[in-house]
């Protein structure tokens, strides 16, 4: 049953990942990774306020473990400020120290929402 | 289809994130939160891997490059779970350890990636010339 929460969970979160990116690409041309840095700010707000309010194990796992542990990224992010790297180094700290910076304090709002 | 392929690659790099996870809990029963780090770096590394040697190499189909590549390792490697460990930390008043999280995961996360380009890079340049 675990399993199965996680992975229909799981199926949603990449799915929207993917989408948000398909839609950045249709709105907008520039090559900053504006949907990385949504999903994972987002997705680390959404997280914060799971963790804050009294939610049941099920939820934990289908949500918080399968949604929105699929919905963020760690990989592609990285992958993203690597491709900076000697091209564009104020891009490659802004969007570092973005995702960070503005992940962390995502989280601790989501966190003391409730 | 291919939103379809993402979601079911996520489905099963979620799962394989959850076992790796569950798996490291068993022998690290520690506060920090070593699970998530150690996938978040293999991630990084594969992903970095796989773009720039298999995914260039053309072998691939671009809905299978998809589908590993934003699915399978997307969904593997995790951002949310990170920032709520680390407020987790905070809020339990280990700031130490919440540095070195956040410190860890910054620099190694970058190294993992760059060892990956750079092993892929290699890899790619090395059968290219032997083509």
């Amino acid at each position: 049953m675990t399993i199965l929460v996680i992975m229909v969970g799981a199926f949603f979160g990449a799915m929207a990942r993917f989408g948000i990116g398909q839609l950045v690409k249709i709105w907008t041309a520039s090559t900053f990774p504006w949907a990385t840095l949504f999903v994972n700010v987002s997705g680390s707000f959404l997280l914060g306020y799971l963790y804050a309010s009294s939610a049941g194990p099920s939820l934990m796992l289908g949500i918080g473990v399968g949604f929105l542990g699929s919905f963020t990224t760690f990989s592609t992010f990285k992958l993203e400020v690597m491709r900076f790297v000697a091209k564009d180094w104020i891009r490659f700290g802004v969007y570092l120290l973005a995702t960070y910076v503005l992940g962390l304090v995502a989280a601790y709002l989501g966190y003391h929402l409730p | 289809m291919l939103y379809v392929y993402v979601g079911l690659a996520g489905a099963l790099g979620a799962l394989a994130r959850y076992g790796v996870g569950t798996g490291i809990e068993t022998f690290w029963i520690g506060m920090f939160p070593l699970g998530t780090l150690l996938i978040n770096l293999s991630g990084s590394f594969v992903l970095g891997w796989l773009t720039h040697f298999l995914f260039r190499s053309g072998r691939l189909s671009p809905s299978i490059v998809t589908a590993v590549g934003t699915g399978f390792i997307g969904s593997f490697t995790t951002f949310s779970t990170f920032s709520i460990e680390t407020i987790e930390l905070l809020e339990s008043g280990a700031l130490g350890m919440a540095l070195l999280y956040v410190t860890l995961s910054l620099v190694l996360g970058l190294f993992s990636s760059w060892l990956g380009f750079w092993l892929g890079r290699r890899r790619f340049r090395r059968e290219g010339v032997a083509r």
